[in-house]
């Protein structure tokens, strides 16, 4: 029950920023579904004890890869799904908690959140970059058969 | 004849560019159109403010600068002008009735109204209070606030034109309005309202395009995209510091 919540909440909301990008109305559907896949992803691993960080590289790794799917079946840019895929996964409420230590004087516990938040936008990147790694190796490899 | 492959090309690039698509895809869908029309070598420089174009033919070499001040995101004007460029290559369209088919995407309206897109904001805030485990109570004030917060930055972006300045203030008046909804007793945790309602302002699409533009080894481009995320996340969370120092 908890993550069926999570899953419709995440498509909704994945959908819903697709509307903010002025997305084709054609591909809200698909870049919702993104959206929920990762969310989902990511609750599964937090949900088992698996740091966020983790988690988020996981989930991003994941969205990239149905990105990239969903650009090859449609014919659209990649950019397109990724982003409302990808929004759920900022580390909002830590960059938030943050900033709320800065501004209460707490500067140890600030840093090391913000060093946590730095850490897990860097997973996001780098889920991405991993998955444009395989997609190259992919076409590579294809391309080496074609000849 | 070269000026007009070079006119197609330049209004290609400068939808998109202003549409918010990665400046790799802008550069490589240029170089497509340049080559389809038949332009043995064709140069582009694409930078997030600029474009600088090149054409070699027979003729001396013709080099030509687009400046980018206002971008938007329109991904949908970026699919668009990516299936344009897609009939050009395959050859369906000639020099003329792709400039026609383009400058009709440029004048195309935004697909979704303002009302819409606030809407979108409002659910969307609603929908990530409950993501990050806020309890259903506090859903209400994050959707209005959420939704407020959306249209100060549409308001006063269009009073003041700095980017910084509408976030600063949008994401001020998400501090206060939460504050309020706990204070009249609407609301229970005042954090996660915040956290809800700021969502709608993240800079995604600015991070993941300036993550790829690194990778495709477009150095200045990701950097600079790089530095407009930092400056937004700086702005809201600068905001949202300001009214709580004040509580």
């Amino acid at each position: 029950m908890y993550i069926l919540q999570h899953l419709l909440l995440s498509f909704l909301a994945a959908a819903a920023f697709g509307i903010i990008f002025n997305a084709p109305k054609s591909s809200l559907v698909q870049s919702g579904f993104v959206g929920m896949l990762g969310w989902g992803i990511y609750i599964l691993f937090t949900i088992n004890g698996s740091d966020a960080v983790n988690a988020t590289l996981v989930a991003s790794f994941v969205i990239a890869v149905a990105s990239q799917v969903f650009a090859k079946l449609y014919r659209t840019p990649i950019i397109i799904f990724i982003v409302a895929g990808i929004i759920p996964l900022v580390p909002g409420g830590m960059a938030y908690d943050a900033m709320r230590n800065f501004v209460e004087n707490d500067y140890n516990i600030a840093l090391a959140l913000a060093a946590k938040a730095f850490l897990i936008s860097g997973s996001i990147a780098m889920g991405i970059v991993f998955s444009e790694v395989i997609n190259q190796l992919i076409r590579k490899t294809a391309f080496i058969k074609k000849s | 004849m070269v000026y007009d492959i070079m006119e197609v090309c330049l209004l290609a690039g400068k939808i998109m560019l202003q549409s918010g698509a990665e400046t790799y895809r802008v550069e490589d869908t240029m170089e497509r159109i340049a080559r389809a029309f038949g332009v043995r070598e064709a140069h582009c420089f694409v930078t997030p403010t600029g474009i600088i174009f090149s054409i070699e033919s027979t003729e001396p070499t013709k080099t030509k600068l687009v400046r980018i001040t206002e971008r938007t995101t329109d991904l949908h004007k970026v699919a668009l002008v990516n299936g344009v460029s897609r009939r050009i290559t395959n050859g369906e369209l000639d020099i003329e009735k792709a400039f026609r088919a383009l400058t009709e995407v440029e004048e195309s309206q935004l697909t979704y109204s303002t009302k819409l897109q606030i809407l979108a904001a409002a659910i969307a805030s609603g929908c990530f209070l409950i993501m990050f485990n806020g309890s259903w109570v506090d859903f209400l004030p994050a959707f209005i606030t959420g939704g407020l917060g959306f249209t100060s930055v549409i308001y006063f972006h269009r009073m003041v034109p700095i980017k910084f300045i509408s976030e600063f203030i949008g994401s001020i008046i998400i501090g206060i309005l939460s504050y309020l909804f706990i204070h009249m007793g609407m609301g229970v945790e005042l954090d996660k309202i915040i956290i809800g309602s700021v969502m709608p302002l993240v800079p995604g699409l600015l991070l993941t395009n300036a993550v790829r533009d690194l990778m495709a080894g477009h150095l200045v481009s990701g950097i600079s995209k790089g530095a407009e995320a930092l400056l937004t996340a700086f702005a809201i969370g600068s905001g949202i510091a300001v009214v709580l120092s004040f509580l």
